[in-house]
């Protein structure tokens, strides 16, 4: 299992892998924004919690259809289903090394892009920590996703449609946390509900994503 | 390695639509099988049912848990990884040890740190036969296995098919070339060809569909 997780990571850093290539999505989002909608530093505040992490989710999605198509295309995705280690444990292995290298960039780097948006005081603690809390769940869903869409030549849109509607309750507590964490407000509850949901997807979702797998390689 | 193959009247189908009917064998280890037929007939088909990719329509099949090591017409390797990281990998998900000597056997040796990417279509197949080598799992089931390989790589390939069958290993191997393993069988699909429906195919289904 680990060497799926290496191997992932290994090819996600070579040429062609796109490891940064969240990141420097991320980061034209938070660049672009200013220059949108002026550079008036109390709208900002107000807008940079549900910005970022608008822009830590579409990052999260521009790299999710690679999960699982280019296994596919290669045939390694046959191997690895005959292979003894488990579709679960597979799957469950593509969601982290999806995380540690689209997740956990953004989480490290959300701070400082918080800058460019005039982000205050607290929110830039808050914001790392809902991110590292939610974000697990992003990659999880995704490829719960990516799964279901295996094996579709231009999944990509597909995926998008099928995967956003369920990143919206980790994005709405996600805001809400960094919000309430900026204007100095209590954040147990959206926090808790968003560490919640993390749990949850990555307790169930790996059954159901390679369930999905095994019908998809018929 | 002792692991019996035996299939029983397995039917199986592509697409929904059922290619092959009424296939009974058994491979026994030592044993090598070939699976003759033209295109189409369904031999990819019931190499993929074996190995568990999909479910047969009818019919057993019995042998051991985690037996099977298969190899399709894709070989699974990573352009972006060198011969020794693609080997070492898959190395390492089948939990066997070195594969030193596969290099040696596959005659890889001097290819061993390019990149995959890098690799002509025969020098990959070699890589993708390889990787059965360390899997150490005793039924092979090769798709088209001596696509792309020159006459040098096919008696390679012949001489480690021999080898794991002294070994007390089997390989079942789907093929319109001549392998040069005299004593492997031959087993012709066409005969277990799936009758067409009576009333034509389609129409039983859209019958259903609307029933």
């Amino acid at each position: 299992m680990i060497a799926l997780l290496l191997r992932d990571l290994r090819l996600a850093i070579r040429a062609g892998g796109g490891f940064g290539l969240g990141l420097a999505f991320f980061l034209i989002v938070t660049v672009l924004v200013p220059f949108g909608v002026g550079p008036e530093g109390g709208t900002l505040a107000k807008i940079a919690p549900g910005i970022l992490w608008v822009g830590a989710l579409l990052a999260c999605l521009l790299s999710l259809d690679r999960i699982f198509a280019l296994d596919f295309e290669d045939g390694s995705l046959d191997l690895l289903a005959t292979a003894p280690i488990p579709l679960e444990a597979v799957v469950t292995m593509k969601a982290a090394a999806h995380w540690l290298t689209t997740g956990l960039p953004l989480v490290v780097a959300a701070p400082v892009f918080g800058v460019l948006l005039n982000l205050q005081g607290e929110g830039f603690f808050w914001l790392t920590v809902s991110l590292a809390l939610g974000t697990p769940a992003l990659s999880v869903i995704g490829t719960f996703g990516a799964a279901l869409t295996v094996g579709l030549k231009r999944g990509g849109l597909l995926l998008s449609l099928l995967v956003l509607p369920l990143y919206v309750p980790t994005l709405i507590f996600g805001a809400e946390t960094v919000r309430r964490g900026t204007e100095g407000m209590e954040t147990g509850a959206p926090l808790m509900l968003l560490a919640g949901i993390t749990a949850a997807s990555i307790a169930l979702l790996p059954f159901a994503s390679a369930a999905a797998i095994r019908v998809n390689l018929r | 390695m002792n692991a019996h193959l035996t299939v029983t009247d397995l039917a199986i189908s592509r697409g929904g639509i059922p290619v092959l009917e009424g296939v009974s064998f058994t491979l026994s280890p030592g044993r090598a099988l070939v699976l003759r037929g033209p295109n189409g007939v369904g031999k990819t088909t019931l190499l993929r049912t074996l190995a568990g990719l999909q479910p047969p329509l009818a019919g057993t099949v019995s042998m051991p848990a985690d037996a099977i090591a298969y190899s399709g017409h894709a070989d699974g390797l990573k352009a972006t990884l060198s011969v020794t990281e693609n080997l070492s990998f898959w190395a390492a998900i089948y939990g066997t040890g070195g594969f030193a000597p596969v290099l040696e056997a596959m005659n890889l040796e001097a290819l061993r740190d390019r990149m995959a990417g890098s690799l002509s279509a025969g020098q990959k197949r070699r890589l993708g036969l390889a990787r059965l080598l360390v899997s150490g799992r005793p039924i092979w089931m090769l798709d088209e296995p001596t696509v792309s390989l020159d006459a040098a790589s096919v008696a390679l390939f012949a001489q480690a098919v021999r080898a794991h069958l002294g070994q007390g290993g089997s390989a079942l191997m789907a093929t319109h070339i001549e392998l040069g393993i005299a004593e492997a069988e031959v087993l012709d699909l066409a005969p277990f060809k799936a009758r067409p429906p009576v009333d034509g195919g389609r129409g039983h289904d859209f019958g259903e569909a609307f029933a």
